[in-house]
């Protein structure tokens, strides 16, 4: 497979449940080897979109192709739910039976030869730390070892693509680290992953590409792109005094917007390499005197709540 | 159609079965029990030499032996619960659509799932039956009473279809309820019309002999390819994930 060949594709996607709009005319697309973050409050139509494009419920419009796959014609969907590796919001193992019995059940379904689930299911336990408790009921593990047996179970296929739905929601701090760090390493095998969460740290962790989803896609960009679309770099300058002869010389460089507050300038810069040095020049050359200079950014956060509010 | 992968999930179903101690005892014990008091009391009955009649004595038998139908439709109602809302409690649905197999294989699976363990229950609990009984009347009767063809339908047709009667009521229930025991004691209704039929044999109403049965089987598939069609329609994908409670 070529390589950034689109693996999700999306176009106009949209889900009704009766008058109810879940999804609304949703466009984006994961290329090959993308780690794709969904975020977006609850009911936003995160799972309501993966299972669309797990082919487990129908669309109501629009497009979606899975690895060229059509979403919408029944013989591709077996095809791409064999292409595709899901880990649900719920866990949802046989308690009853052992981590090996709930991974060799569902090796069997996606139809893994002997030799494969035998040598997938010891690959992923001994990965995960699992291996030598192979044969204890799933009902006796922590959420977070469920948890990542779910994963191994998505994976005991050799998926292309990984849907992972909250994967870390509901779990202590270092479960989820451990998920996280599993997701990492997935990461660095190139798996294309789409990542549900409204765990923004998360996101910006593990994530190449974020959409930001309120029932519409109200965003799509790099981490970066995203934090870049709320406001422009800002340079803060704390002086022991502001006076007007600051103020002038500062008004020479044709900055876009200073605001001063309690001898602290904020000034809205657009590349702060190579305007702070002539923004502190300018201020020394009227007489101030810098106690010191910081760049404030804007973080995933305040993009996600500009555009979920 | 894959049938085995239809196997592979009636065999993880059992996997999980043999796990649970109550779905043990219903299906092995209940039977098992039967087999053993139903002769008893027949057996009873007969050496006392309590004036009952070869007819009358033929007719006893005939309506105990349906005891076994009741129980077919009774015990696979018991599993069907634990093998369709066990996985809706147990959120393991959703992961077992996600795989490349479709809602036949999987409600076929289920099916198998809930009709073995219990139709097998019943045809080793009507094997035991069949030779204490033989045991037990041989000198009254100067004959063996089983096998005969009344019991041959019994076996191969009427508890068969009473079985796969409760497994597509299961698979309707399940589709309402959240709870495992509730969906048993609501599929447990499926006994009344069965009860019924062997009250009606007992006082005599109806004779449960082999045009009777054939009679019932008759009824039954008819009732059997209806639910079967209801259960189609509601072991959808879609339909389980957003419209079963």
């Amino acid at each position: 497979m070529r390589v950034d060949e689109i693996m999700i594709d999306v176009e106009n996607l949209s889900k009704k449940f009766g008058d109810v709009t879940a999804v609304d005319e949703v466009t984006f697309h994961v290329n090959e080897g993308e780690v794709f973050g969904f975020l977006g409050p609850n009911g936003a139509g995160k799972t309501t979109t993966v299972r669309m494009l797990s082919c487990l419920i129908s669309k109501t419009s629009g497009d979606a192709r899975i690895a060229g796959y059509d979403i919408n014609n029944t013989d591709d969907s077996l095809k791409i739910r064999k292409l595709i590796g899901l880990v649900p919001d719920n866990v949802g193992l046989y308690e009853e039976l052992s981590a090996y019995k709930n991974l060799d059940f569902y090796g069997k379904l996606y139809e893994c030869n002997k030799i494969q689930r035998e040598e997938n299911i010891e690959h992923f336990l001994r990965m995960l730390g699992l291996w030598e408790k192979r044969d204890v009921a799933a009902g006796a593990f922590s959420k977070g070892m469920k948890q990542k047996i779910a994963i191994a179970r998505a994976l005991i296929h050799e998926p292309e693509i990984l849907f992972l739905d909250e994967p870390t929601v509901n779990l202590d701090p270092e479960s989820s680290k451990m998920v996280r760090d599993f997701i990492m390493e997935l990461k660095k095998e190139k798996k294309t992953i789409f990542l549900n969460t409204h765990n923004l740290d998360e996101a910006q962790k593990i994530c190449d590409k974020i959409g930001i989803l309120n029932t519409k896609l109200m965003a799509t960009g790099t981490p970066e792109e995203l934090e870049g679309s709320v406001w422009g770099n800002k340079t803060v300058i704390q002086l022991e005094k502001v006076n007007d002869m600051i103020l002038d010389e500062l008004n020479k460089l044709s900055l876009k917007k200073i605001i001063y507050d309690n001898n602290k300038l904020t000034i809205d810069v657009v590349n702060p390499k190579k305007e702070n040095p002539i923004i502190v020049a300018a201020i020394v050359r009227a007489g101030g005197q810098v106690q010191y200079v910081t760049e404030l950014s804007p973080t995933l956060e305040d993009a996600y709540l500009k555009f979920v509010r | 159609m894959k049938l085995w992968k239809s196997w592979v999930i009636a065999s993880k179903d059992f996997s999980v079965f043999r796990k649970k101690k109550s779905v043990i005892y219903s299906v092995i014990l209940i039977p098992l029990l039967m087999s053993i008091f139903l002769p008893f009391i027949i057996g009873s009955a007969g050496m006392k030499g309590s004036g009952v009649t070869i007819a009358e004595f033929a007719s006893l038998l005939n309506s105990f032996s349906f005891f076994f139908v009741i129980l077919a439709a009774s015990l696979t109602t018991v599993i069907a619960s634990y093998s369709l809302i066990g996985e809706k409690i147990e959120k393991s649905i959703e992961p077992l659509l996600a795989t490349p197999t479709t809602d036949k294989e999987i409600l076929l699976g289920k099916s198998f799932a809930a009709f073995l363990p219990p139709i097998l229950s019943i045809y080793i609990g009507l094997g035991i039956f069949m030779v204490l009984i033989d045991k037990m009347t041989y000198n009254t009767l100067g004959y063996f009473y089983y096998p005969n063809w009344n019991i041959a339908i019994i076996i191969v047709l009427v508890a068969p279809l009473a079985s796969i009667l409760s497994v597509e009521l299961g698979v309707i229930l399940s589709s309402r309820v959240n709870d495992v025991r509730a969906a048993q004691q609501l599929g447990q209704l499926i006994i009344i019309p069965f009860f019924g039929i062997y009250i009606l044999g007992e006082i005599g109403y109806i004779s449960l002999g082999i045009n009777s049965m054939l009679v019932i089987s008759a009824i039954m598939l008819v009732v059997d390819i209806f639910l079967f069609y209801i259960s189609t329609i509601t072991f959808r994908r879609e339909e389980i994930l957003t419209k079963w409670k």
